[in-house]
């Protein structure tokens, strides 16, 4: 199946002659959620505004539903939702009369039925009436929200969706993505909260300086790159680690007895093996075992302190 | 061609303007009606009749497009400054229109208004005055191409100002100055010879003239002299709306 958007060689130098973006490529495949993390000034708005028409490449392509972001701006805009970074409303306007304008500008006929579904999803229905400078900073960004998606968009742009949102309003919005998704909208989010893509997001990609480092399947990346760690609760304290145990790099804590032993998820060798017949020649009794993935978080930061 | 943008663009303009529609026509009102006193009935009984008119009348034409003028430039600077300002204006960015669409909602809606001004202050001047209209289609297609040229001059104002000091700059320093030397209380023939030269290149000249003429029958310039000129401003207005939308001059990063 052709992507549903595709990006080939885009970079952008602004005005000021600062490079933005060094020349990125990336597929879309539809219906997918695709999480851009990266540091603050790493090119991720920029990324998004080309796309959206907001912002002119100084080379390279973008296409989305195979219309060309430039040529066929009127076809790839109609596919296309964005909610900004920023919050910019028209502050004496009402929320609903802000959909309405929004739905007008891309050429559709109100459909109140629709804009109804979409307030309640959002829990905006209540204040369909209400001006828009009358709302909380989380309602605006529901709006924001709301408008993106008041003329059916097939591709969702997520500029930052949950910066300055409360832990309950997060998961909601989390909720409404995974909403879209099962609609079959394709979504790109950028964030810096890594337990964001890692909770809804199918593929991740890192941007940083401008470059796109990778992009991977979430499971993959943290499979690839990710280290397992597994904790060994023991049946009796451990006054020190045995001399026999030394090359396993083994941490103890005498809080909850506890060995824990990082190793490669993905290497040949794990070294499990070995470590239980070393500690059982150690004389040493196991109480319980527990291994864990390491999360995104970890992996992310890895990757940001490794290339620079 | 999307209509519907253009209409959505044009209903919530025109939404603005009701909403303060006192506002919007009580200072245009006011300020004309100060002047029909003091030039119409405390001066102007005291000066002669021009061309067979009373000067109350004389001046009718002229404070009406003084009005027209600055209302459509101050219209369709502000309503496309604006959301420029909020950062609203990613919207019309993003969205599937061109700029024909987007000039068409704006300054359809900001000459729709200042048409809507022009009426009232003529009403109102139908209070101080006495005069007849002589050319009833030609005053409304007089009326109409103006607020259009001036609401397409100050949509580029609006899209050119980097901030609200320069949005009220030009009215301000421009256009005020040009409408009171473009004939607004006095004849041209009345100004020495030099002066009258000096004047031919004021543009405001020919709008007021022609709206004079439709009006009561007699023009300082040329009718066609008159028409020519305002079709002239209109298309170098639309021609560097085009230009700028093009190269994304102000517009684009
Ligand atoms: N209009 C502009 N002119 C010049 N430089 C700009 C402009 N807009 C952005 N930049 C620069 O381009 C770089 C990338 O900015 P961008 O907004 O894309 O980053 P970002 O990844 O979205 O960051 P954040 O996480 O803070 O939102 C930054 O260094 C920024 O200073
Ligand atoms: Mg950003």
């Amino acid at each position: 199946m052709a992507p549903i958007l595709s990006i080939s060689n885009l970079s952008k130098q602004y005005a000021s002659g600062f490079q933005a973006l060094k020349s990125v490529n990336l597929d879309i495949e539809e219906g997918e959620i695709l999480a851009l993390l990266g540091p603050n000034g790493a090119g991720k708005t920029t990324l998004i505004s080309i796309i959206c028409g907001l912002v002119k490449a100084s080379s390279g392509s973008a296409s989305v539903g195979g219309f060309d972001v430039v040529r066929d701006y009127r076809q790839a805009r109609s596919l296309i939702g964005l909610v900004p970074q920023e919050i910019s409303l028209e502050p004496f306007q009402t929320v609903m009369d802000a959909l309405r304008f929004t739905r007008g500008l891309f050429g559709k006929r109100n459909d109140p039925a629709l804009l109804r579904r979409i307030l309640e999803q959002l829990s905006l229905w209540d204040k369909r009436d209400a001006k828009t400078m009358e709302l909380s900073g989380g309602m605006k960004r529901r709006v924001l929200i709301a408008k993106a998606l008041c003329h059916e968009p097939r591709v969702l742009f997520l500029d930052e969706p949950t910066a300055g949102v409360d832990v309950e309003l997060r998961k909601e919005m989390w909720e409404v993505v995974r909403q879209l998704k099962a609609d079959g909208v394709t979504i790109i989010l950028t964030t810096h909260y890594i337990d964001e893509a890692e909770a809804i997001a199918d593929r991740v990609g890192v941007i940083r300086g401008g470059e796109l480092l990778l992009v991977e399947r979430k499971e993959t990346l943290m499979q690839r790159m990710g280290k397992r760690q597994m904790r060994v609760e023991l049946m009796q304290p451990l006054p020190a680690i045995p001399a026999s145990l030394a090359r396993y790099n083994l941490d103890y804590s005498a809080e909850d007895r506890s060995l824990v032993y990082s190793y490669e998820a993905n290497g040949e060798r794990t070294g499990i093996a070995s470590l239980f017949a070393d500690l059982s020649a150690a004389g040493i009794l196991l109480r319980d075992v527990e291994t864990k993935q390491s999360s995104l978080e970890d992996i992310f930061v890895g990757l940001v302190e490794d290339k620079s | 061609m999307n209509f519907h943008a253009v209409k959505s663009i044009y209903s919530f303009e025109m939404a603005r303007f009701f909403r303060t529609l006192s506002q919007s026509l009580i200072s245009p009102v006011l300020s004309t009606s100060l002047y029909f006193i003091v030039f119409g009935a405390a001066i102007g009984s005291r000066i002669e009749e021009i061309d067979g008119v009373s000067y109350g009348a004389f001046i009718v034409p002229g404070l009406i497009m003084l009005s027209v003028l600055t209302q459509s430039i101050s219209n369709a600077s502000f309503g496309i400054y604006f959301p420029k300002f909020l950062g609203s204006i990613y919207e019309l960015h993003t969205a599937p229109v061109s700029f024909v669409e987007i000039v068409l909602g704006y300054v359809g809606a900001a000459a729709t208004k200042s048409a809507l001004i022009g009426l009232v202050i003529l009403a109102t001047a139908e209070f101080f005055v006495d005069f007849q209209i002589l050319h009833m289609g030609a005053m409304l297609a007089f009326l109409l191409l103006t607020c259009i040229s001036f609401s397409l001059f100050g949509f580029i104002i609006g899209v050119w100002s980097k901030n609200f000091e320069q949005l009220q700059m030009v009215p301000l320093l421009v256009i005020t100055p040009l409408v009171f030397l473009g004939g607004s209380f006095y004849s041209i023939s009345m100004l020495p010879p030099f002066w009258q030269t000096v004047t031919l290149f004021n543009p405001v000249v020919y709008l007021i003239s022609g709206f004079r003429w439709a009006f009561f029958g007699t023009a300082d310039i040329n009718l066609g002299l008159s028409l020519g000129m305002i079709a002239l401003f209109m298309f170098v207005c639309l021609g560097i709306i085009g230009w700028t939308f093009k190269t994304g001059y102000k517009i684009k990063t």
